[in-house]
């Protein structure tokens, strides 16, 4: 176990070291921001001075190195556009991102898998074929015409959910969140339902599929004829034989729901670190793209690493295969 | 019921995709939203961009209007005095022909290189393979993301950044198929003729991986499409001058607030009926051409 969690840390590492420098260049590689950022009428003596103050006049090699040499000790540049520590900025804005995605995660887990388990139980039923319906439309759905499609029916239409924005927020423990205020919880719950979406669709087939595997083992027949009643079997027998996989997956998801905010907090004007990227990358903003990617890749390895290490501790099967080997 | 004295593998395919409705419904709105798309300029009420017929005027009215030149606005029209069913139907063209291309250039890309990692083997084999999966371990929409920001905007950059976003796919089903395939004994056969490697490689083993991989390409057409969409929608897609769907849902979203819906709500609906449409025939020739039943395609 421990050989292996070092191993799987190790590779880690080198994914985040191969994708700085392909972030790196890939962004370095384009256009010049002194371009955007100083008077079109600045005369060369300017350009050349502000071309020093940002350090574009050096080699791209020692571009990166300076800029590898930084990003270890957490300083990744000043934003061009705002002019404070491009690490600052996005942590600031983290914690939007990251109360959004978990209230989509939140609501993905309370109706995915009740429902995926109803399904399951009665794949033939009316109720069984519409929830499926629906899982299968969640996929074909795209999540900002969704979005779209969400203000106008609860904002412009009924007037009941604000269209914008994150409300009032309260700070607790110095994070600011939504959640807490009743006007923070109604400008939250839009854009985590439609982030929500596509995990929920995804949670409902699992669910689904693993019922119904589970229903056909030896265990629940047996459990059956003990004269046990079905909603205890399904209570014990079922729902925790299901549930590695939908932890994984529910773990593995966390990622890409960071990720797929980037829409919906464009949509729904969330102040959160998706939105800072797409009006970063408008000005190319470069110091706060790099650092944007920087900390998405670090938390996908992060999760990847964390999912893999809770999974193997989880379930005994994968440990025993990997100590055969 | 297929009649066995005319067992053709086209015939029994077409036979076996027929046997269920809702795939047989989806393929006939996909055809016939690829006829409308492709049929756009013959079709359509107005072509949307030429700017003398659009009158402003006509802006911003509701479905079912009448236009000044006398037409009806079935889908209403956009803040240019736009008619939206020529719009959409113009959008289509645009929607289709990128995700088409990026997907056909993708598949022979991706197919090529799972084909050279099947036959390499060896380090070559294992450094594309951990390249696929360390894609695969992002989501599409961040690549794509980061490469346009890279890259710039314009409809060649959007299709480069379908491409980078689907090759792997394709790359890891083909490589997949391919090392099942290159042990089968007809492929020992054909080395026992002395055959070159390229044409094993090519008129054996190719025609034998085709079926899962046109059931992987069929998605991801679905894929790049609403892709397109959402790049296009966050202004890092097509360009103002190759309007989409996406940007015509993007175009309505200003409108969104003030009640003026069908701006954004029929290109929505347009682009989720062939989604939905692609998803499920995608879903039906994954079950005819499963390995276990189409032992009749290829040699």
């Amino acid at each position: 176990m421990l050989a292996f969690a070092i191993r799987r840390l190790l590779q880690s590492i080198a994914v985040l070291f191969v994708m700085s420098a392909l972030v790196f260049v890939g962004v370095y590689a384009i256009g010049n921001p002194v371009d955007i950022l100083i008077n079109p009428q600045a005369d060369q003596a300017e350009i050349a001075a502000a071309t020093r103050a940002l350090g574009l006049d050096q080699p791209l090699w020692r571009q990166y190195w300076s800029f590898l040499a930084g990003a270890l000790a957490g300083d990744l540049g000043k934003s061009f556009a705002a002019n404070i520590p491009a690490v600052q900025l996005i942590l600031e804005r983290m914690p939007a991102t990251l109360e959004l995605a978990l209230g989509a995660m939140v609501i993905a887990v309370v109706l995915g898998i009740p429902l995926g388990l109803w399904a399951g139980l009665r794949p033939d039923s009316v109720s069984g074929r519409v929830i499926m319906a629906g899982s299968i439309l969640g996929f074909s759905l795209p999540t900002f015409w969704v979005g779209l499609m969400l203000i106008m029916v609860f904002s412009v239409w009924l007037g009941w959910l604000p269209p914008t924005g994150r409300g009032e927020t309260v700070k607790v423990l110095g994070v600011t969140v939504s959640f807490l205020t009743w006007d923070g919880l109604q400008h939250l719950f839009m854009p985590a339902l439609n982030l929500a979406l596509f995990k929920l669709s995804l949670l409902i087939r699992l669910t689904r599929a693993g019922t119904r595997e589970a229903l056909a083992q030896d265990y629940v027949r047996f459990a059956r004829a003990k004269g046990l009643t079905m909603e205890r079997v399904v209570r014990v027998h079922v729902l925790k034989n299901i549930m590695i996989p939908v932890v994984t997956v529910t773990g593995l998801e966390f990622g890409s729901l960071i990720a797929f905010a980037i829409v919906t907090e464009t949509i729904f004007a969330w102040p959160g670190m998706g939105k800072l990227l797409i009006d970063s990358i408008n000005v190319l903003d470069r110091p706060v793209i790099v650092a944007y990617l920087l900390i998405i890749v670090l938390l996908f390895v992060l999760i990847n690493l964390i999912v893999d290490l809770a999974y193997t501790a989880l379930d005994p099967r994968v440990r025993l295969a990997g100590r055969s080997t | 019921m297929v009649t066995v004295t005319a067992q053709t593998p086209i015939r029994e395919f077409t036979a076996s995709f027929s046997r269920d409705r809702i795939a047989v419904t989806a393929f006939a709105v996909l055809c016939l939203i690829l006829l409308a798309a492709i049929g756009a300029p013959l079709i359509s009420p107005q072509d949307p961009y030429d700017l003398a017929q659009l009158d402003i005027l006509d802006s911003k009215l509701a479905p079912g209007a009448k236009a000044g030149a006398g037409f009806t606005f079935w889908l209403g029209s956009d803040d240019q005095g736009r008619d939206m069913v020529s719009a959409i139907l113009y959008g289509l063209r645009i929607s289709l022909g990128v995700g088409a291309l990026a997907t056909v250039i993708a598949l022979a890309l991706g197919m090529a290189i799972g084909l050279i990692s099947a036959y390499a083997g060896g380090w070559l084999d294992s450094l594309i393979m951990r390249l696929v999966d360390l894609q695969l371990s992002f989501p599409s929409i961040l690549i794509a993301l980061v490469l346009l920001a890279v890259v710039g905007q314009g409809v060649d950059k959007i299709v480069i950044a379908l491409i980078t976003v689907q090759w792997a796919y394709y790359a890891r089903t083909v490589r997949g198929a391919a090392l099942v395939e290159r042990r089968k004994e007809y492929v020992d056969a054909a080395r026992v003729m002395a055959f070159s490697t390229g044409r094993i490689v090519f008129r054996h083993i190719l025609p034998n991986v085709l079926p899962p991989l046109i059931v992987v390409a069929t998605v991801q057409v679905a894929h790049a499409i609403a892709l397109e969409a959402t790049l296009s929608f966050l202004g890092l897609g097509m360009p103002i001058t190759s309007p989409s769907l996406g940007l015509l849902i993007s175009n309505g979203f200003a409108h969104l607030l003030s009640g003026r819906y069908w701006i954004s709500f029929f290109p929505g609906i347009a682009l989720l009926a062939t989604i939905v449409a692609i998803n499920l025939v995608g879903d039906r020739l994954r079950d005819v051409l499963n390995p276990r039943l189409g032992s009749h395609y290829g040699t």
